[in-house]
């Protein structure tokens, strides 16, 4: 069992093709997969449909894959951050399907689960229920969600061992653990990969299982709105 | 401001709405006024979600102490507390969508007198997304309004039916907005306050809904 890779370019050998499926782990720009990004745009794949939360910011995150034009199709909650996201989806170069955030994340959990769909109450008499199945369960109006499963999943993660055991950071964990567990492959970028039996097993996050393949780097980590309170206001 | 606004200002009506807070609670807070509503809690025992993975958030951290892995859901740095856990999203909506969150205080574009919400979307304006709006309001226990009573323009934001697309059908318990509080009840609206300084007629006249007694 190898799954440590040298970098980030290594690690999506022979894993990328035009027109594949992508869920990616993160929030805003918080624990997102900046390495991963990287050598996607590098590697000039096309015609992707992402699932993720959000598509970066202009120029960072996702946002990279949208200024080279890669990405067809978002699947996303919130995509507000994005000037030129707004760009090419008003244009018609970009499609976009909305999800509600907590669906996204029950789509990928459930995805990975081997769960094919599930009735939520989330977005009943909303548009996001047109066209969809709609089932009452003691008295109360669902509708059906899918499940995803990804050809790839790009997460980051705090530490990792090398057999895949992953610990996150604070709210760095948010999609990560669905986005994982929704890939058919799984390829995850870390801060530190630390020697085996070194993690607490009682307090591993997501399980190597879910892991195919590791990387560690450095990561610039930015912030999308740094907020501050004054000293005095003790 | 062209026109001073009547009745209550932001902080007042965070501070109306912190009152529907008690002891114990597990509460959402949107972004906006609601947001103020943290400062008004005082000596209660609040748990505050953020949906992005996280119970138990904290104030902004101090410059200089600023943790890009720490923030909230409106993207903003915070900080934790003794009683702080961290989950996945996954698991934070979960606990939204199975009800074990009581209150979500949120803004809003419009209301209607039967309790449906639009606050993610405008037709044909940039349209951002609605994140974890439409899971928030249909799962959390008891969805509390916070916005002013009328638009830029001097119109009702509240409304016999929905103009906007719905964000959640029949969803909201409570309005909190500068000229007073109102209630969703059977029929239409509930009057149950009105802020300093305001009378009944108008509030009548500010809304352009049902108002039964």
């Amino acid at each position: 069992m190898k799954k440590v890779y040298a970098n980030a370019t290594e690690a999506l050998d022979g894993l990328l093709h035009d027109g594949m499926f992508i869920s990616a782990g993160g929030f805003g720009l918080c624990g997102i997969p900046e390495l991963l990004i990287d050598a996607i745009v590098d590697s000039g794949v096309k015609d992707l449909t992402i699932a993720s939360n959000n598509c970066g910011v202009d120029g960072f995150g996702l946002g990279k894959l949208l200024d080279t034009k890669q990405i067809r199709k978002m699947i996303s909650s919130y995509v507000g951050e994005n000037a030129e996201f707004m760009r090419q989806y008003l244009s018609g170069e970009l499609e976009l399907e909305f999800n509600p955030q907590g669906t996204l994340a029950e789509r990928m959990r459930a995805g990975g689960s081997g769960i094919a769909g599930f009735y939520t109450k989330t977005g009943v008499g909303t548009v996001i229920a047109e066209g969809k199945d709609v089932k009452v369960f003691d008295g109360e109006e669902y509708i059906l969600e899918r499940g995803i499963v990804a050809d790839l999943a790009i997460v980051k993660a705090w530490k990792a061992d090398d057999t895949g055991n992953l610990v996150f950071r604070k709210t760095a964990r948010n999609f990560n653990p669905p986005a994982a567990m929704s890939g058919k492959i799984c390829v995850v970028e870390v801060e530190e990969i630390v020697e085996r039996g070194s993690l607490d097993p009682d307090n591993i996050h997501l399980p190597g299982i879910y892991v195919h393949r590791i990387i560690q780097g450095e990561h610039e980590k930015r912030i999308e709105k740094v907020t501050t309170r004054k000293r005095e206001e003790v | 401001m062209a026109e001073e606004m009547k009745g209550w200002d932001r902080d007042q009506m965070a501070a109306r709405a912190a009152e529907e807070l008690e002891d114990g609670m597990y509460v959402n807070l949107g972004i906006g006024i609601p947001t103020l509503v943290a400062n008004y809690v005082g000596d209660k025992d609040i748990t505050l979600q953020s949906e992005n993975g996280m119970l138990g958030m904290g104030p902004f951290p101090y410059e200089g102490e600023e943790d890009p892995d720490l923030i909230n859901a409106g993207k903003q740095t915070i900080t934790e507390l003794a009683r702080t856990s961290y989950f996945d999203s996954a698991t934070s909506f979960g606990m939204i969508r199975g009800g074990k969150i009581a209150a979500a205080i949120l803004g809003a574009m419009e209301v209607a007198e039967n309790g449906d919400l639009a606050n993610w979307m405008i037709p044909g304006k940039l349209v951002k997304g609605m994140g974890g709006a439409m899971d928030l309001v249909a799962g959390v226990k008891r969805v509390i309004v916070v916005m002013d009573h009328t638009n830029k323009a001097g119109e009702s934001k509240i409304l016999t039916e929905c103009t906007l697309p719905l964000t959640g059908k029949g969803v909201v318990d409570r309005i909190i907005t500068n000229l007073g509080v109102l209630d969703v009840v059977p029929g239409g609206l509930k009057i149950v306050e009105l802020a300093e300084g305001v009378t009944e007629d108008e509030l009548r006249e500010a809304t352009r809904a049902t108002i039964v007694d």
